[in-house]
C-alpha cells in the first residue's frame, strides 16, 4: 500500500459475487468462481494479503471485515454447491427411469406343472407313510404266475375275464409275459421277498385292453397290503376310514362295506363313500349318494400259501383304488382320458405347481 | 347279469319286506343290485279307460274327437288320430302331467285344430312296449275301466337286477337269491322239495361218455324221454315273467328250459327226439366239427370243446349252446330232456374261445350244484307234462352226479382272527344253516358240512366271508391301527425318491410333466432304439400302441406336436417313468426325459419384450442345462458328470451330447433331435431334448454321521485371473478348463469360460476362448511373483494339452 490509507471493498463487490455464486450453473463454474475469490491469487484472498501491511488498528478492523466477507462467500458456495450435486443426481435420476409397468416373466416354478397323477401319488404316500406303510413297486412286464395264478386266479376261470389282458407273444417254451392287469403281483413279489411284518403300499401302472369313455388301456393303481400275526377286518375298516378322512379332508366321511369278490382276498369287501353331486361336482361326507372308490379284502389263505406263508400263523388284508379315479374325485376333472393326452391346457389347469409338495403337516392341498 | 323280479322272488321268499328293503339287503349282503326297473311306477298316470263316443274332428279328416270315460267323474274329451280308434273300444287313456315315454314328452291341455283335447290315448310304441305305433292299444271289452294299466297288463312287477360276482353260481338262480334273503331275515325260503316222476318205460336213447383217455369234461349226464307231447306258447305267466327279464318266449318245451335256469341256476336242454339219430356220446369234439347252434352262428370246434354227438355228428356244444337241427320246435312230439354236469373251467375256455355267452355257460362256469341235477329235470318234466301233456320214460344217466362231501374244520376263534368280530355259535349257526350249511359240534372246534350248490366255500377264510357277509360288515367294529414297532425309517426307495426330485426339479425349471402312454407305435419304437419282438404287445389295443416304449422321447415329441397342431407351439414336457430294454424286470429303467420346443426357453417362454443374452429359439445348450439340473436334484454329483460330444443315432450328430461317468456308465443324452427322426414321427423343429436314466446315478456313499464336513475358510482373498487362449475350431472347452484345472490342484478353485469368439482378428479355422482361474491361497497372501509363476504354468498346461495360445 502507497499511501496507508484504509482500503474498503467495494460492498458491491460481494454482492455480486454472492450473484455469481448463485448463477453458477454446475460445479465447474463454482470451482471457477471461488478460484478467481478465494484461490491463493484470488481477487478476496490478495485483499487479505493487504490487510497485513495496514497499521494496526486498521488491520484489526479490516481483518474482521474480510473474514466475515469471506466466511459468507465460503458458506455461498458450499450450498450453491451441494444445490448443484442435489440437482444433478435429480437430473441423472430422471434420465434413468424406466417403465416399470412392463411385465417382467413369470417365474420358471410358476410355469411348470406336476401333473395330477403325481400329485395325487404323493399325497397318497405321505397319509400312508404316517402310518408306517412304506412304498414298494414292481415291473409293469409280468408273468401270468405272479399276475394271475399266484393270487389265486386259475387258468380259464371267470375272474380272469373281469381282466382284458395285454399279452406278449409266447416264448418257445409256451409261457407268455403281459402288462400287469393290477399292482397285486407286487403283494407277491413283496411277500416272497420280504419277511413280516409287512405294511406296504404299491403305487404304478397299470394295463387292461379296454378303451372308452371310462376306461384308458393304461391306467393308475394303487394297493396297500399288511401282513402280520393279528391284523383283522377291523384294522382295515379304520384304515379306510381314516385315509379317506386324510385324503379328501373332510371331518368325517360316510362309508359303506359291501361283501364282493376277488380271487385274492377272502371275505372281500367293496367300499363305497357317501356323497352328494350337485351339478357336476361332488362333495363328500354329505348327501346320500354313494360311490364306489376301492375294493379290500383280508389277503386270501391260497394267495399266502403260494408266497410261502402259513395262513394260520400269518394273516393280514389289501386293499386297492384307481389313482385316476380318486384324483378325479378330488379334484373334479371329468374325463379320464384328458390324463394321458399331454394337452397343455388341461395340465396347465389340472396340473400342481412344483412347490406345493404335499405333506401332511402343511395340508395335502394347500 | 341276473335277472329277476319281485313277484318271482316271493315265490322262493315269503316276505313281507318292501322292494327297497330287500334290494338295499341283496347289495349288503354281496348281491349288487345293478337296477331296479319299475313298469308300475313309470305307468302309474295311465289307466284302462274306454271311449263312449268318437265323432269326426270338424277341422281335420284324419282326426276323431272321442269322449272317454276313465272311470273316474265325468268322461273327457281327448282328439285322437289313430286310425282304429272307435266308439265302445277299450283303450289306454294318459291324462295330462304324464310322461309319454315313447315321445319323451309330458302331457298338457291343448287344443288340436281348435277342439280341446285333455289327455292322450296311447300306443303300445308311446308306452315304449313294442315297436307299434300303427293305432291305439284295443284292450278286451272285458278290461276293468279305470284300472291302472301296469296291473292289468302284468308290468307291475318290479324287475331286479343283480350285478353278481363270478363266485357266486348259487345265486344264478331265484332260489339261491331267496336262501341268501331269508339267511339275512329278510324272510323265509320256500323250499318245497322236487317230486319224482316214475318213468313209464326205458329212455330208448343211451347216452355214453366217451373221454378215452383224456380227463373226463362231463361229471354226469341225465337225460329222459317224454313221448307224445302237443308244444305250443308257453302259458301267460311264463311268458310274460321271460319277457320281463328280457327272454323271448318260443315255445313251452323252449321256455321251460330258460325259466328252470332262472328259477334254479339249472340250465337244461331239450332235443326234439325225433330229429336226433341213434343214441348219444358225450365226447371231446373232433378238429374241424362243425355245429350250427341255436343263435344261427355255426362253430367250428376242436378237441378241447365237449359235445354232444349223436350218429349224424355233433348236435350240441355240451353246457354252451345247443344245435339248431335238433332243436324243438311247434311240432315235436317226443323231447329229450337233458341235465348235466360240465367241467366249468372248460366251459369258460371254451365259451372264451368261440365268444359265445349263454345263459347256460354264465352258470355252467361259475359252477352249478350237483345235487340239483335230477331234481331239475324232475322239475323240466313236471312241467313239460303240466303244459304239453306226454309220457315220461325212466331217467338214464351217465357218470355220476353225487357231489363230493366237504367239511371244514373251524375254529369259532377264526372270526375273530380274520374279522375282529365276536359272534355267538348260536347266531354263527343259524346265519350258516339258514344258508345250508350244517354245523357239528359246539367247542371251540366245530365241524362245517359245505352245501352241494357252494363249490366256492373252500375253507375256513370263505366261512368267515359268510358269518360277516349275512351279519353285515357294519357289525365289524374300526379297530384304531397303530404303528406298533415299525421303526421310522423312509418309506421310498432310492429311485422313488430320485424320481420325485427329478419330478419337482424339472417342473420348477417351467417344463409341464405329461404321462403318456408306456406302449408306442413300431416305427418310432425302432428308431429310439427299440422294437423287440419280446417288447411287442400280441393283442395291442391299437396299431399305433404295439411296442413297450424304449425312450419317453418319441411321445414326448408326439404330445408336443399335438400341442403345436393346437396352436401352442412353445410347449417344454417332461415325463419320469418307465422304458424298457427287454422284457426282464431289470430292464425296465426309470428315464427322466425332456424336450422343449421353439421358444420354451428355460429363461422363460415365448417372446419377451427383456429380450436375454440367449434370446431365440430353443438349442442344445437349454436341454443340456436340463439334463444336468435333473441329474443333480436327483442325487448325481456334478463334478463326477463328463459331458462328451454325440449321441445316439435321433439326435444332431454335431449338437448333441452325452453324460458319463467315464465311458463306461452312460447317464443319458441330450441335444438337437435330428431332422431325420423329427421328419419320421411327423414332428416340426425347432426341438431339443434329453434324456437320462435315474438308475445309472451311483449310489452315495452310506456315511455313518448325517453331519457335513468340517467347513474351511481361508482368510485370505481369493484372486481371479483372465486369460484367452486361441485354439483350434475343433478344441473342447472342457479340455482347456481341464488343462487349467490341472497346474495346480490346490490353489485353482474354479475356471469359468466366459467368452467365446470366431471372427475377425483371429485366424480361420481357430477360436479364442477366455477364461477366467480363480485362485484361493491359503496360508498366505500370494505375491505377484507367485501369481506370474503360476500363470505361466496354467498357459502351459493348455499350450500341452489342446495346444492353446495366450491371445496376442
Amino acid at each position: 500500500m502507497t499511501n496507508g490509507a484504509p482500503i474498503n471493498l467495494d460492498p458491491k463487490a460481494e454482492e455480486e459475487i454472492l450473484g455469481k455464486i448463485a448463477a453458477a450453473e454446475n460445479e465447474t463454474a463454482l470451482e471457477a468462481i471461488r478460484v478467481a475469490e478465494l484461490g491463493s491469487n484470488g481477487r478476496i484472498t490478495t485483499f487479505a494479503r493487504l490487510i497485513g501491511s495496514m497499521p494496526p488498528e486498521q488491520r484489526k478492523h479490516n481483518g474482521i471485515i474480510i473474514n466475515q466477507i469471506k466466511n459468507r462467500i465460503t458458506a455461498a458456495i458450499e450450498v450453491r454447491r451441494e444445490a448443484l450435486k442435489d440437482f444433478a443426481l435429480a437430473e441423472r435420476l430422471n434420465s434413468e427411469s424406466v417403465d416399470v409397468t412392463l411385465p417382467v416373466r413369470e417365474a420358471p416354478f410358476e410355469v411348470g406343472r406336476i401333473h395330477p397323477i403325481t400329485q395325487v401319488v404323493d399325497e397318497l404316500t405321505a397319509i400312508f407313510a404316517d402310518m408306517g406303510f412304506a412304498v414298494a413297486e414292481g415291473p409293469d412286464i409280468e408273468t401270468d404266475d405272479y399276475n394271475f395264478t399266484k393270487l389265486n386266479f386259475p387258468e380259464n376261470h371267470p375272474a380272469r375275464l373281469m381282466h382284458d389282458t395285454f399279452f406278449f407273444n409266447p416264448k418257445p417254451d409256451g409261457s407268455r409275459l403281459l402288462l400287469r392287469t393290477h399292482t397285486s403281483p407286487v403283494q407277491v413279489r413283496t411277500m416272497l421277498t420280504q419277511k413280516p411284518p409287512i405294511r406296504a403300499i404299491i403305487p404304478g401302472r397299470t394295463y387292461r385292453c379296454d378303451s372308452d369313455q371310462t376306461h384308458t388301456p393304461m391306467f393308475h393303481q394303487i394297493e396297500g397290503l399288511v401282513i402280520d400275526r393279528h391284523s383283522h377286518l377291523g384294522h382295515l375298516k379304520w384304515i379306510l376310514e381314516e385315509f379317506c378322512k386324510a385324503f379328501f379332508e373332510v371331518d368325517r366321511v360316510g362309508m359303506r362295506f359291501r361283501p364282493s369278490f376277488f380271487p385274492f382276498t377272502e371275505p372281500s369287501l367293496e367300499v363305497d363313500i357317501q356323497c352328494r353331486r350337485d351339478k357336476g361336482e361332488i362333495r363328500f361326507g354329505e348327501g346320500s349318494d354313494w360311490l364306489e372308490i376301492l375294493g379290500c379284502g383280508m389277503v386270501h389263505p391260497n394267495v399266502m400259501r403260494n408266497c410261502g406263508l402259513d395262513p394260520d400263523e400269518y394273516q393280514g388284508f389289501a386293499w386297492g383304488m384307481g389313482i385316476d379315479r380318486v384324483a378325479m374325485l378330488k379334484y373334479g376333472m371329468p374325463d379320464l382320458r384328458a390324463f394321458f393326452e399331454a394337452d397343455v391346457r388341461w395340465l396347465d389347469h389340472y396340473g400342481f405347481r412344483p412347490l406345493d409338495f404335499p405333506t401332511l403337516a402343511g395340508g395335502l392341498s394347500s | 347279469m341276473m335277472k329277476f323280479t319281485l313277484a318271482w322272488l316271493k315265490e322262493h321268499l315269503d316276505t313281507d319286506q318292501s322292494l327297497s328293503a330287500l334290494a338295499d339287503k341283496l347289495t349288503m349282503i354281496g348281491l349288487e343290485v345293478e337296477r331296479i326297473e319299475d313298469k308300475a311306477k313309470e305307468f302309474a298316470p295311465f289307466v284302462i279307460a274306454q271311449v263312449t263316443d268318437a265323432k269326426q274332428h270338424p277341422n281335420a279328416d284324419r282326426l276323431r274327437v272321442c269322449m272317454v270315460d276313465t272311470g273316474s267323474g265325468d268322461p273327457v274329451q281327448v282328439v285322437c288320430g289313430a286310425p282304429n280308434a272307435r266308439t265302445g273300444m277299450k283303450c289306454v287313456f294318459a291324462p295330462p302331467g304324464a310322461f309319454i315315454p315313447g315321445k319323451n314328452i309330458t302331457l298338457g291341455v291343448g287344443k288340436i285344430r281348435d277342439v280341446e283335447s285333455r289327455g292322450m290315448l296311447v300306443s303300445e310304441f308311446e308306452l315304449q312296449l313294442s315297436e307299434d305305433h300303427e293305432g291305439i292299444i284295443d284292450l278286451p271289452d272285458d278290461a276293468p275301466v279305470g284300472e291302472p294299466y301296469a296291473k292289468y297288463a302284468g308290468l307291475d312287477d318290479p324287475v331286479i337286477e343283480i350285478n353278481l360276482t363270478p363266485n357266486r353260481g348259487d345265486a344264478t338262480g331265484v332260489h339261491g337269491i331267496a336262501r341268501d334273503l331269508a339267511a339275512a331275515d329278510m324272510g323265509k325260503l320256500i323250499d318245497p322239495a322236487v317230486k319224482q316222476i316214475k318213468g313209464e318205460f326205458p329212455c330208448p336213447v343211451k347216452v355214453t361218455l366217451d373221454f378215452g383217455a383224456t380227463p373226463s369234461l362231463c361229471p354226469a349226464f341225465g337225460l329222459r324221454l317224454v313221448r307224445g307231447v302237443k308244444n305250443r306258447p308257453s302259458p301267460d305267466w311264463l311268458q310274460k315273467r321271460l319277457i320281463a327279464i328280457g327272454l323271448r318266449p318260443i315255445n313251452a318245451l323252449v321256455d321251460i328250459t330258460n325259466f328252470i335256469t332262472y328259477d334254479r341256476g339249472r340250465p337244461l336242454h331239450v332235443f326234439d327226439a325225433a330229429k336226433v339219430r341213434g343214441n348219444l356220446v358225450v365226447r371231446r369234439a373232433r378238429l374241424g366239427e362243425t355245429l350250427l347252434a341255436l343263435d344261427g352262428k355255426t362253430y367250428t370246434l376242436d378237441d378241447t370243446m365237449c359235445v354232444i354227438a349223436d350218429d349224424e355228428g355233433v348236435e350240441s356244444l355240451s353246457g354252451i349252446m345247443g344245435g339248431e337241427k335238433t332243436g324243438c320246435s311247434e311240432t315235436t312230439t317226443d323231447v329229450l330232456i337233458e341235465s348235466a354236469l360240465w367241467e366249468p373251467m372248460n366251459i369258460a375256455q371254451t365259451g372264451r374261445r368261440l365268444g359265445v355267452n349263454s345263459d347256460a355257460r354264465y352258470r355252467f362256469e361259475r359252477g352249478v350244484d350237483p345235487a340239483f341235477m335230477l331234481p331239475g329235470l324232475e322239475l323240466a318234466t313236471h312241467m313239460v307234462m303240466d303244459f304239453t301233456g306226454g309220457t315220461p320214460s325212466e331217467i338214464t344217466v351217465a357218470g355220476s352226479a353225487e357231489p363230493v362231501e366237504r367239511v371244514i374244520d373251524f375254529p369259532q376263534s377264526e372270526l375273530k382272527r380274520l374279522a375282529g368280530l365276536t359272534v355267538p355259535l348260536s347266531e354263527m349257526r343259524r346265519v350258516l344253516e339258514r344258508l345250508g350249511f350244517f354245523v357239528a359240534g359246539q367247542g371251540e372246534y366245530v365241524k362245517i358240512a359245505v352245501p352241494s350248490w357252494r363249490p366256492d366255500i373252500e375253507g375256513k377264510a370263505d366261512v368267515v366271508e359268510e358269518v360277516v357277509r349275512i351279519l353285515g360288515v357294519e357289525r365289524v367294529p374300526p379297530t384304531p391301527f397303530d404303528r406298533g414297532e415299525a421303526p421310522r425309517k423312509p418309506v421310498l426307495t432310492p429311485i422313488q425318491v430320485r424320481t420325485r426330485k427329478a419330478k419337482r426339479a424339472l417342473a420348477a425349471r417351467n417344463l409341464v410333466e405329461a404321462v403318456t402312454w408306456s406302449f408306442i407305435a413300431a416305427q418310432p419304437a425302432e428308431l429310439f432304439g427299440g422294437g423287440k419282438l419280446e417288447l411287442k404287445l400280441a393283442n395291442p389295443i391299437a396299431a399305433d400302441l404295439s411296442d413297450m416304449r424304449p425312450s419317453l422321447i418319441p411321445g414326448l415329441i408326439a404330445a408336443a406336436q399335438k400341442n403345436a397342431d393346437r396352436g401352442f407351439s412353445d410347449v417344454g414336457l417332461f415325463e419320469v417313468g418307465q422304458i424298457f430294454r427287454g422284457d426282464q424286470p431289470a430292464d425296465q429303467l426309470t428315464a427322466a426325459a425332456g424336450i422343449r420346443r421353439a421358444l420354451a426357453k428355460p429363461s422363460g417362454i415365448g417372446r419377451h419384450w427383456s429380450k436375454p443374452k440367449d434370446e431365440g429359439e430353443v438349442g442344445a445348450f437349454d436341454a443340456k442345462a436340463d439334463a444336468l439340473a435333473v441329474l443333480t436334484a436327483a442325487g448325481a454329483s456334478p463334478q463326477a458328470l463328463q459331458v462328451v460330444p454325440g449321441g445316439p443315432a435321433w439326435f444332431h450328430p454335431g449338437r448333441s451330447g452325452t453324460i458319463q461317468i467315464g465311458p463306461q456308465n452312460v447317464l443319458g443324452h441330450f441335444g438337437e433331435l435330428h431332422p431325420n427322426a423329427l421328419q419320421a414321427l411327423d414332428a416340426e423343429a425347432p426341438l431339443v431334448g434329453f434324456e437320462v436314466i435315474l438308475e445309472r446315478i451311483p449310489d452315495p456313499k452310506t456315511k455313518g454321521t448325517r453331519a457335513k464336513p468340517a467347513l474351511e475358510l481361508s482368510p485370505f482373498q481369493p484372486v481371479d485371473r483372465d486369460f484367452a487362449f486361441v485354439v483350434d475350431r475343433n478344441v473342447k472347452a472342457a479340455d482347456i478348463v481341464r488343462a487349467a484345472l490341472s497346474a495346480d490342484r490346490k490353489l485353482i478353485t474354479g475356471v469359468t469360460v466366459f467368452d467365446i469368439y470366431e471372427g475377425q482378428g483371429i485366424e480361420p479355422g481357430k477360436k479364442s476362448i477366455a477364461i477366467a482361474v480363480t485362485l484361493q491361497p491359503r496360508d498366505k497372501t500370494m505375491t505377484d511373483a507367485e501369481i506370474e509363476a503360476l500363470a505361466s504354468k496354467i498357459v502351459g498346461e493348455v499350450n500341452k494339452r489342446t495346444g492353446g495360445v495366450l491371445r496376442a
